[in-house]
């Protein structure tokens, strides 16, 4: 039951907009129940200056305060532990097996499973899989490093230009990026690659180029919209009434505060391209036989899986793993640049 | 809503046209005889030369050749294969089988990323949320050709639960493995992005503002967080079916699926220059249809879009 | 799904035990009573306390309102009681007893009956609050169905109309994009009280509309909840508006209640020195207080010096003559229509005086702070700085022109750089216009520091580590590095908390008699503008409405929106004593 109260009402309730200037009747409320006057005790809740306490703790940029908070994630650490394996292996891989890599293939040990020397058995032209698995991480890490480079230049150029400048700059180069995204990086790859131009001079580097062609327009397009979450921020703007020039403050100021998706995503391409050059080498097309290389490896495992599956296995195995831990690395590092937790 | 409708057709027409252009450009202008690749390493008579040269119009100018090229995909007219066959008969033959493919794929992620993905952003951070954070993340790191053999060797080869290869059928329960093996990796993406998307409407405003209505926390689920957060999810869905028809070399080969695939495959690996290029034509047209379709279920689902 | 008569049924028998306890003396009950309430929110820090002790009690048909600055918890009490709280935070002490129900712990089944039909709630933002994809209509109807009530397409009308809503049966049928701010909030409004709920918690119901609007909805507010016997908690951080709606005013700090009592009892009277300081800075109390004392006849020197002293200088830094500016805007089917944000305006700022341009959203100021800095070309029209128009400037002349007119925005997290540290950023302006060596840049930014009272050690930190009043003061060296005449500040402390913008003013006010400074004040608060401002430019709609000197715009407003305008601003209504004046 609302109990009665004596409150003046307001002057000017439900009428628009007073066309007159209020008349100074007191709009305060008087309550029907005695209220009493609290005051909280003083010790208790002391009034400290007004905006004052800065703390004595070292000063944090914002890439010493992800880096604070990677150091904690244990899926940061983990990723960054096998990435590094996952290095080594590549650029020292005599330290993992005395076998060399090719030229000790004996067709008797065809399919031989695991022998004194050769845990992991051989594959089905008698070559030893541990060796080949170990030779076989430098060129899928070379091609998935150089190709990730080539998209984050190419893709971050454009991308920038595009979500900086806008306008027809940015429309046209919407559209390209629109017209290569048509054709997924797989298919493109495929109808490039079976081309004689290309069959003739099959390499690693080609094979960078065409995942480059196919693969800039994602990290474009995480570019474009990164770089225009940026443009219009008030630093920006208060950069540009100091007179630093357009050019000036794209490099200076939206740049460095755009970095962080494209870091992530790159890191994820990382991954995406080793498993491209893995696919194409799998499907016959990709790097040529002679070349180690994991998809290659599966490639030629394929026909006898059913009374070898080891031999697709372990190159299968190392295959993941390495994907697994770019795309691991890539989470950590959303999380820990995550813009949103940057706010504050 | 119509001009919505209308601009984003339109803005389609350029990208088919350009992206079929880069195909057809990457195919007949790059060194190297295109003839000499149909005619593979066995090479051809000067007269079939010349024959080839004639019939796919090598002997004009680029542009010409693309236009007469455009002519026909217009008039569904694709020109003829390798051997002889014409192309639009195959594709039409192939086609249904991976049509189906890709549709029971696109079910299989959609029913189970979204429910998975539900129940993880619902309960973030406890053990549910963390193991199926995990394995996503694994499902999206191995690559589907060792994804698709390890399954096929466990399901079909040690368990013969179904057959390992899918015959000229291609029946529903031959299908399913295939289907599931092309549906896991994008499963992965459904269940984050259903996660990402409930978490972040958990969480906002609107949400809050409807429990304090006096609604029951299941209508406030239902009604409130996960209708919006299938937003992105259903473009997402819509975008994948365009990849999955065309994404579907790996898991058509390896399961013998006589697919627009695996057509495709054996096409490169055979050097049918004409074959790909009609093939990929197809795809690209496929794609473009698939993200109109996105466009329009993106305007049916936020009406912040239809009456833009 | 509760049906309604199992709600019944729940509040009778509540009413019966409470009545065993009723205490004899014929005091009536409370609607709610927080007792020695504390909330704790678990954080990967640990547990961080949020509210401590906090006790509160609100009448049946009385309005409370909780003020308080951003962090002193008042938001998060008041969600406590219908059981609202963030995921990671519990009650953690005390009790909250709803109508002598004890519903601290109570279960979700009994909340979820209580909420919408015995709690409800006006949320703070109007553009985030209603679910985008759904009609208006559904989300009253769905309101009213989960609380038992009937809920046809003409009960949902009703409820809509009773909240002020022209049209209602047409308007239940849009979507909320399709709505402004202010009938969004009319709609939330709405909802709140559709189910006639003994207790309404409002949070900031108006906080993000424009005061004409603002004032609007607070009015109908008053007597919806008045007719309908309503008890309203209020959480509010303007200490005027606090005052004038309600009964009683209870201000919070720090997580901590430390004054309550009668709304005019604590503006007259405020013990606590946090509540005294709160009296002293509140620019609406502040501006209440200059006119309470024009009307006492006080012509205080000490309150309207500062107005008295400038206003001499007639020579004038810019002059801004007929400047229109005209955006073209896409429409459908390739149309674009020109749409006019200023409108043959014309003013000016004479050197040493502050010069303010107030409106509401969308009145166009902005886009003139943006033309008179030379961000954005004027369609016509001139802007003279110095006797030179500026809108005719070559590359190498505004270069030039840039190092003597600077900015200051309203953002404090978005108009710094958080990859430069406070050094750089200071320092950015000296090194761009090449002034000086390392040497003499670094003497400079200590000294530009220590002018915005900032101590010189901050240097090497980044914004992430400011609070949001530090933040404005770097924003405030940076824009006088280069020793410019004037300074446009555009909505430069609306942002900030009640005591922090009284402070960023006074500082503003003191750089101005040391240093000479023009300000160009763009703000939508009349009540800072009576502060700190000379001149007055009044703007609606892109266009002039009337300008003139702060004493005479205030004390005979010309025009019927500039008295609208004044008679919005919180508090207004208030009437002060001498003695607080």
């Amino acid at each position: 039951m609302p109990e009665p109260t004596s409150s003046s009402a307001p002057s000017g309730a439900g009428a628009p907009i007073p066309t007159e200037a209020p008349t100074p009747v007191a709009r305060t409320k008087t309550s029907a129940h005695p209220i009493e006057h609290f005051v909280a005790d003083l010790d208790e809740t002391p009034v400290r200056a007004t905006d004052s306490a800065v703390s004595d703790a070292a000063p944090r940029s914002l890439w010493g305060e992800a880096w604070r908070s990677l150091r904690k994630q244990p899926l940061f650490i983990i990723s960054a532990l096998l990435i590094l394996g996952v290095i080594f292996v590549a650029l020292f891989p005599g330290v993992f097996t005395s076998e060399p890599p090719n030229d000790n293939c004996q067709l008797a040990n065809s399919d031989g499973g695991p022998a004194p020397g050769h845990p992991l058995g051989f594959t089905v032209q008698g070559c030893d899989i541990l060796a080949r698995v170990v030779w076989g991480t430098q060129s899928s890490l070379t091609v998935g490093l150089f190709a990730t480079l080539g998209v984050v230049v190419i893709g971050g150029f454009i991308g920038a230009l595009a979500g900086f400048f806008g306008g027809w700059v940015d429309a046209i180069l919407a559209r390209v990026g629109d017209i290569f995204f048509a054709l997924p990086l797989i298919l493109g790859a495929i109808v490039v690659v079976q081309l004689p131009a290309f069959q003739q001079n099959r390499n690693v580097w080609t094979l960078v180029v065409i995942l480059v062609t196919f693969g800039w327009p994602q990290i474009a397009r995480i570019t474009r919209a990164a770089v225009i979450e940026v443009r219009n921020a008030d630093f920006v703007t208060a950069a540009r009434s100091l007179g630093v020039s357009p050019m000036g403050s794209l490099v200076k100021h939206v740049i460095p505060n755009a970095l962080a998706p494209v870091i992530v995503i790159a890191t994820i391409s990382l991954g995406t391209f080793i498993v491209a050059e893995s696919t194409l080498s799998f499907l016959g097309i990709g790097l040529p036989p002679d070349v180690m290389s994991w998809g290659n490896d599966i490639f030629s495992a394929k026909p006898s899986l059913r009374s070898n599956p080891m031999a697709i296995f372990w190159p299968g195995l190392a295959l993941s793993i390495t994907v697994l831990s770019f795309i691991m690395l890539g989470d950590a590092l959303r999380d820990a640049l995550d813009p949103k937790a940057r706010k504050r | 809503m119509a001009w919505y409708i209308v601009r984003r057709f339109l803005q389609l027409i350029p990208v088919f046209l350009g992206a079929t252009l880069l195909v057809y450009f990457l195919v007949f202008s790059l060194p190297g005889d295109a003839t000499a690749a149909i005619c593979g390493e066995r090479g051809c008579t000067p007269a079939v030369v010349a024959g080839l040269r004639e019939q796919y119009n090598l002997d004009e100018p680029f542009w010409i050749q693309y236009l007469l090229y455009l002519k026909g995909v217009l008039t569904f007219d694709l020109g003829t294969n390798f051997s002889g066959r014409p192309i639009a008969t195959i594709i039409a033959e192939v086609f249904p089988t991976t049509a189906r493919l890709a549709i029971m794929a696109l079910v299989i992620e959609a029913v189970f990323g979204i429910l998975f993905g539900l129940v993880a952003g619902l309960r973030k951070g406890k053990i549910f949320d963390s193991s199926v954070l995990i394995l996503s993340l694994v499902v999206i790191a191995v690559p589907i050709f060792v994804l698709g053999f390890l399954m096929q060797f466990l399901i079909g080869v040690k368990l013969q639960w179904t057959s390992p290869t899918v015959s000229g059928d291609a029946t529903f329960t031959e299908l399913l493995l295939p289907a599931v093996v092309l549906g896991l990796v994008s499963f992965a993406y459904v269940l984050r992005l259903t996660r990402t998307s409930i978490i972040e409407n958990v969480n906002a405003d609107y949400v809050r503002t409807a429990t304090a209505k006096g609604l029951s926390r299941r209508r406030v689920v239902s009604v409130h967080v996960l209708r919006n957060s299938l937003i992105p999810v259903v473009t997402f869905l819509g975008a994948d079916l365009g990849a999955l028809m065309g994404g579907a070399i790996v898991t058509e080969g390896i399961f013998n699926v006589n697919g627009v695939g695996n057509t495709l495959y054996r096409a490169v690996l055979n050097g049918d220059g004409p074959m790909v290029v009609s093939i990929v034509t197809f795809l690209i047209l496929i794609f473009c249809l698939a993200n109109l379709l996105v466009d329009l279920l993106y305007a049916w689902l936020d009406p912040r879009i239809r009456y833009a | 799904m509760s049906s309604s008569t199992g709600k019944e049924s729940g509040r009778r028998a509540a009413g019966k035990d409470t009545r065993a306890e009723q205490p004899p003396s014929g005091v009536p009950q409370p609607l709610l009573e927080l007792r020695d309430l504390a909330i704790t929110f678990t954080t990967s820090n640990g547990d961080v306390p949020a509210v401590r002790n906090a006790h509160l009690t609100v009448m049946p048909g009385e309005t409370v309102a909780i003020v308080g600055e951003s962090g002193s918890g008042k938001s998060t009490t008041a969600l406590a009681a219908i059981g609202l709280l963030p995921g990671n935070g519990r009650v953690s002490n005390g009790s909250i007893v709803f109508d002598g129900e004890d519903i601290t712990h109570a279960s979700e089944k009994r909340i979820v009956e209580l909420r919408g039909s015995s709690i409800g709630m006006v949320p703070q933002d109007p553009m985030s609050n209603l679910n985008p994809v759904w009609k208006i209509g559904f989300q009253v109807k769905e309101t009213l169905k989960a609380n038992g009530l009937p809920s046809g397409p003409q009960d949902v009308a009703k409820v809509l109309s009773e909240a002020g809503l022209p049209d209602a049966a047409a308007r239940a049928n849009q979507y909320p994009h399709e709505f402004s701010g202010g009938m969004r909030q009319r709609a939330l409004i709405a909802i709140g009280l559709s189910c006639r709920p003994r207790l309404l918690i409002a949070d900031e119901p108006t906080s993000a509309l424009d005061v004409t609007v603002q004032r609007q909805i607070l009015d109908h507010l008053d007597t919806m909840t008045e007719e309908l016997g309503t008890a309203v908690l209020l959480i509010t951080h303007d200490l005027g508006l606090a005052a004038e709606r309600a009964h009683k005013v209870v201000v919070m700090y720090k997580g901590q209640v430390v004054e309550a009592g009668p709304a005019l009892e604590l503006l007259t009277n405020p013990r606590h020195p946090y509540t005294q300081k709160l009296v002293s800075s509140a620019p609406s109390i502040a501006s209440r207080r200059i006119e309470s004392a024009k009307q006492a006849g006080v012509e205080s020197e000490d309150l309207l010096a500062p107005a008295v002293s400038k206003a001499a200088s007639l020579d004038k830094i810019i002059e801004v003559e007929d400047l229109t500016k005209v955006f073209k805007i896409r429409g459908s089917w390739g149309r674009s229509t020109d749409f006019t944000a200023v409108d043959d305006v014309s003013l000016s700022i004479a050197r040493g005086t502050t010069t303010a341009v107030v409106g509401e959203s969308g009145s166009g100021k902005s886009t003139v702070a943006k033309m008179v800095l030379g961000l954005e070309s004027a369609t016509s029209g001139s802007i003279k700085f110095d006797g030179v128009d500026i809108t005719t400037l070559k590359r190498k002349e505004l270069f030039d022109f840039r190092r003597r007119v600077q900015p200051i925005f309203q953002d404090p997290y978005g108009s710094l750089d958080p990859m430069y540290n406070i050094y750089r950023t200071i320092e950015e302006p000296l090194r761009v216009h090449n002034v000086g060596n390392a040497k003499s840049r670094e003497k400079k930014v200590r000294e530009l520091l220590d002018q915005v009272a900032l101590p010189s050690s901050m240097m090497q930190r980044f914004p992430n580590e400011l609070s949001g009043g530090q933040r404005q003061r770097v924003a405030i060296a940076r824009a006088l590095a280069l020793d410019p005449e004037v300074v446009i500040c555009d909505e430069a402390v609306s942002a900030l908390d009640v005591l922090v913008q009284a402070q960023i003013l006074n500082l503003l006010a003191d750089l101005q008699s040391e240093l000479g400074l023009s300000y160009l004040f763009i703000t939508h608060d009349l009540a800072v503008v009576r502060q700190i401002a000379d001149h007055v430019v009044v703007m609606q709609k892109g266009k002039l409405v009337e300008q003139g000197t702060t004493d005479a715009v205030f004390d005979s407003p010309q025009t019927a929106y500039t008295q609208a305008l004044l008679a919005a601003i919180p508090g207004a209504g208030l009437v002060l004593p001498p003695e607080v004046a």
